[in-house]
């Protein structure tokens, strides 16, 4: 009975958003101040009706359930409590009932936050959220109906949570990922009602940019939670594969970060205002576009739920209208925008330009990557092809370096225009300083290096210098903004990434070999002692556990990697061990058993791989920081009430 | 700015949307292969599993519409189909039979005597050749065959109550198979 | 032409070179990174270029699997259960879901005796997962998916 009341509230859910989506664009349209107001009301009714079917969605599976069908495919008696709970997200119908009590948080939060928007814009921007909602429940409700009941005959046990979800990384990973791309759907709904209003002056800008920052800052986070499971979970020690679905994800982390540089010009300067709105309509469509590819099995993937052409059509459609709606609204409504673009070469707007071409051309790429091998395959009949790992790297490297060289010289523009002797005076011995290190420290710690690390080195110290130095020479005229200090630990935690990145693609070691009981692998530092394997069990498993004692300069310790075999799905998972360490982590894992108790052991030291998601976890910090900042606290209508009379692009 | 240029975006939106459609359609995963749509179910012989002295062949299927269902003790998947295929045996008059393919001959008695037969009777593939006469590559695959033996509809992945209720049970007042399940 | 307009030129000029020089890499490197897939059909019949990397693929075939007793060396033979099947040789951990009658994708060049020489072995990675490249492999060559829940 409490299963049909989860399915009872989402079929309350679903009619709620119409309402939101009704008397959200209907009173806009016409003026109707009552029907504007019921909105609020309604958008929290829809939360609360969304949350009580996910409620009890997961109370079928931490009671064992199994005559709800999704239970049954995702859990398993033996299944411990916490990945009971996380088993909810674990496929295809759960998380996307999460991926939608998730845009009805971001819509309460807009109808909470957004009060002192106007209201017709306010019943606008959730009137769209509601409209997708309506889309995003009707395509769970007709499609994926997590509360299928297996009636009359209800199985004794489920067939388990797959393995390589049984992890922590995958309790919070795809919420924290849901929360980015979601919340990108408020920067699209804004820029909608804008060009649904007409009003597209830089007052929109200023109100989407603090919820853009948030939904991008979530996304960062999601991305890089998503790239430390596949890191240790998948047990081979890759930290990304270009797969389709990271892709999925990673399109519109480019497109956003695009777009939250491009906010900022178009609120400070009024320029970029058309663009910006391209950008936010393209954010969100790469979302759904991610949706359908992860959902629609169109791209075969690692991660990619289980194929249903339904599915796949009915995002496929809903893709169409709301892409298509948008973008057919945007081709008509901002012809009529004008500029002022007055700036110079050496000014912030023109480098801010550069960010967004650079970032759109990445995208761009991934995209052509992603989708090539479907292309080709149409056009040439059948043909399969994949796209190499080399591709998706030869484009995207230089283009990040050419990012990162310019966004050295960020922090020291003015807008409009800079004084060349000011960039040479403040930025000289930055280039110096990160020559030297850049080329010096990988000469002096490690012996053979390549040019392309200590390119990406220097670049990387030169990101570091620039934002140094003028982080030190703002907190000597005071406290500097949140805002500022966001944007500071931002760049930085970009280039921290970058090291990581550079370092451990050039100087990890990877050792595969056959080990026996008894035997020693010398590597550098370190030495590796095969001591034996023994049985041990899990809650749901059964596993070889191999015990390997380390020597690392002195240090003694003990690494056992696991290879476990999960009884309900009969898997076989590679649980690796790793030592891990700022500079370095000792990574090991178990291959197959060989004869004579020998083991194929696969051993690898990956320099500064922390780095990377250490540089995600800042970037991520810098976009919280900067919503935090006082001038976000409280909108000011008024002053853009103002600015927007100012604006020479009213319709 | 160039109003024209104004539409690239959508231009390029409709492109992909072009692409993902043709895309899908080309990896559409249930679809009935053509080429055995309203084909005869192929020529075979086998033994009945648990009865080895029993030999089976294709005209054993005739006379009334059946379901072939090929599974194997080795394939979970198999053990949740296999709920939905005793709901079907006990609630309708079509007749199941199954494919014990590449399959243990005592996992699969055990698997039978634990949760239920369902089948009118399962023929033996230990090595897979029956499989590779009837195309199958992997478990579970069902045919189902009208009373001329055939096949009027073909299924790769597992039947659930959505597959009965979406595409098998509106073949059953065609194939005059008497039904309690809808 | 007035200093602004001048200025804007040159603004646009060089994103334009910039974008296109950018545009003829990505597409160069697209090219070369292409791999085709051939099943072992393919391979057998002389179709796979010799000598480039390429994607082969097919189901191990039972029994064909051996591993050197010294080394990470292994040989098995891949098939398609039809008639065509080729061997592979490989130096390395296999995948968990690497094992015989199972459908894999190899990675490498073929030499100039028909042996693979696979720098990668690719498995599906849970019952879910198939390469897409062995999604339409199969014994009768019709169209033979990726389902759900479809165990090999």
């Amino acid at each position: 009975m409490i299963v049909e009341l989860g399915h009872l509230a989402l079929v309350v859910a679903f009619c709620l958003s119409l309402l939101v989506a009704v008397f959200g664009l209907g009173g806009a349209h016409r003026a109707r101040a009552g029907l504007m107001g019921a909105v609020p009301a309604l958008v929290a009714g829809q939360f609360v009706f969304l949350g009580l079917s996910f409620g009890v969605l997961t109370h079928a599976f931490l009671v064992d359930d199994f005559s709800v069908a999704y239970v049954t495919a995702n859990s398993n008696t033996m299944l411990p409590w916490y990945y009971k709970f996380s088993a909810v997200w674990g496929a295809h119908e759960g998380s996307f009932l999460l991926w939608i009590l998730i845009m009805s948080g971001w819509t309460l939060a807009v109808a909470v936050k957004g009060r002192e928007l106007p209201p017709a814009f306010q019943a606008r921007v959730l009137g769209v959220m509601g409209l997708l909602n309506l889309g995003f429940i009707a395509f769970l409700l007709f499609t994926s109906n997590p509360f299928e009941r297996l009636v009359p005959m209800t199985p004794g046990e489920g067939a388990d949570l797959n393995p390589l979800l049984q992890d922590f990384g995958l309790i919070v990973h795809p919420p924290m990922l849901y929360m980015g791309y979601v919340g990108f759907s408020v920067a699209f709904a804004f820029a909608v009602a804008a060009l649904l209003s007409g009003r597209l002056d830089a007052a929109w800008a200023r109100w989407s940019r603090p919820w853009s920052n948030v939904a991008w800052a979530f996304l960062t986070l999601g991305i890089t939670l998503g790239s430390w499971w596949a890191y240790y979970e998948l047990g081979w020690g890759g930290w990304w594969f270009w797969d389709p679905v990271e892709n999925a994800s990673f399109m519109p982390w480019l497109a956003g970060t695009a777009l939250i540089h491009s906010l900022a010009v178009s609120e400070k300067r009024g320029t970029f205002k058309s663009w910006t709105l391209l950008l936010a309509i393209t954010t969100f469509s790469l979302s759904l576009l991610g949706a359908f590819i992860v959902r629609s099995g169109v791209l075969t993937s690692v991660h990619a739920f289980a194929v249903d052409p339904t599915r796949g059509l009915f995002i496929l459609i809903f893709l169409a209208l709301v892409v298509g709606g948008s973008l057919a609204l945007y081709a008509m409504r901002t012809a009529t925008i004008r500029s002022r673009a007055s700036y110079t070469l050496a000014s912030r707007e023109a480098f801010l330009l550069l960010n967004n071409i650079l970032l759109v051309i990445s995208m761009a790429l991934v995209l052509l990557g992603t989708l090539y091998p479907l292309a080709y395959e149409l056009f040439t009949g059948g043909a399969k092809i994949s796209v190499g790992v080399p591709y998706f790297n030869a484009g995207f490297v230089p283009l990040m370096l050419l990012l990162s060289a310019a966004l050295g010289i960020a922090p020291v523009l003015n807008w409009k225009r800079t004084p060349a002797g000011r960039l040479l005076g403040r930025l000289g011995w930055v280039a110096a300083m990160s020559l030297l290190l850049g080329v010096g420290l990988p000469l002096v710690l490690a012996d053979a290096v390549s040019w392309q690390v200590m390119l990406t080195l220097v670049l990387a110290f030169w990101i570091l210098g620039s934002h140094g130095a003028d982080l030190v020479r703002r907190l000597r005229r005071g406290t500097p903004p949140l805002a500022y200090v966001g944007m500071q630990v931002a760049h930085m935690g970009f280039a921290v990434a970058l090291i990581g990145v550079a370092v451990t693609s050039a100087l990890s070691v990877e050792k595969d070999l056959r080990m026996a009981p008894g035997d020693t692998l010398e590597l550098g530092d370190l030495s590796f002692r095969f001591v034996g394997v023994e049985r041990v069990s899990g809650p749901n498993y059964l596993a070889d556990q191999g015990e390997f004692a380390v020597v690392e300069s002195g240090r003694r310790y003990s690494l056992r990697p696991q290879k476990r075999n999960y009884l309900a799905r009969r898997n076989v998972m590679t649980e690796a061990a790793i030592d891990p360490g700022l500079t370095r982590d000792v990574y090991l894992s178990l291959g197959e058993p060989l004869e004579d108790g020998a083991w194929a052991v696969r051993i690898q030291v990956k320099p500064f791989v922390r780095w990377i998601w250490l540089g995600g976890l800042l970037m991520s910090l810098g976009g919280v920081l900067a919503v935090l900042d006082s001038r976000y606290r409280r909108l000011r209508v008024k002053r853009d009430a103002r600015a927007a009379a100012g604006a020479a692009a009213t319709v | 700015m160039n109003r024209a240029s104004l539409f690239v975006p959508l231009g390029i939106f409709s492109l992909i949307v072009v692409l993902g459609y043709l895309g899908f359609r080309l990896e559409d995963p249930h679809r009935l292969p053509s080429a055995l749509l309203d084909k005869p179910f192929p020529e075979f012989t086998a033994t009945v599993l648990g009865e080895p002295e029993r030999v089976v062949s294709r005209s054993d299927l005739l006379g009334a519409p059946v379901l072939v269902n090929v599974w194997a003790t080795w394939c979970p998947t198999c053990k949740a189909e296999h709920e939905e295929l005793m709901r079907i045996d006990e609630l309708t008059g079509l007749r199941l039979v199954g494919v014990n393919y590449k399959d243990d001959r005592t996992k699969a008695l055990r698997w039978l005597r634990d949760f239920g037969n369902p089948y009118e009777f399962v023929l033996e593939d230990a090595d897979g050749l029956l499989g590779v006469e009837l195309g199958v590559y992997g478990a579970p695959e069902s045919f189902l065959l009208d009373a001329e033996g055939k096949i009027v509809y073909k299924r790769v992945g597992e039947i659930n109550p959505r597959v009965w209720r979406n595409e098998i049970a509106p073949l059953m007042e065609r194939l005059e198979v008497a039904s309690a399940y809808e | 032409m007035n200093p602004k307009r001048r200025t804007r030129l040159t603004v646009v000029l060089f994103l334009l070179a910039g974008a296109g020089v950018s545009v003829t890499l990505v597409l160069l490197a697209l090219n070369e990174n292409i791999n085709m897939f051939y099943p072992p059909e393919a391979v057998v019949g002389g179709e796979a270029p010799v000598g480039t990397q390429i994607r082969a693929g097919g189901m191990v075939l039972e029994g064909s699997v051996d591993r050197d007793s010294e080394s990470l060396d292994v040989s098995f033979v891949l098939t398609d259960y039809v008639g065509a099947e080729f061997p592979v040789r490989y130096s390395g951990i296999l995948p968990d879901l690497f094992r015989e009658g199972q459908g894999i994708i190899v990675q490498g060049e073929l030499n100039g005796e028909g042996v693979f020489r696979a720098s990668q072995v690719l498995a599906k990675h849970d019952e879910n997962y198939m390469p897409p490249e062995l999604a339409e492999m199969s014994a009768g060559h019709q169209k033979k998916p990726n389902p759900l829940n479809y165990d090999r």
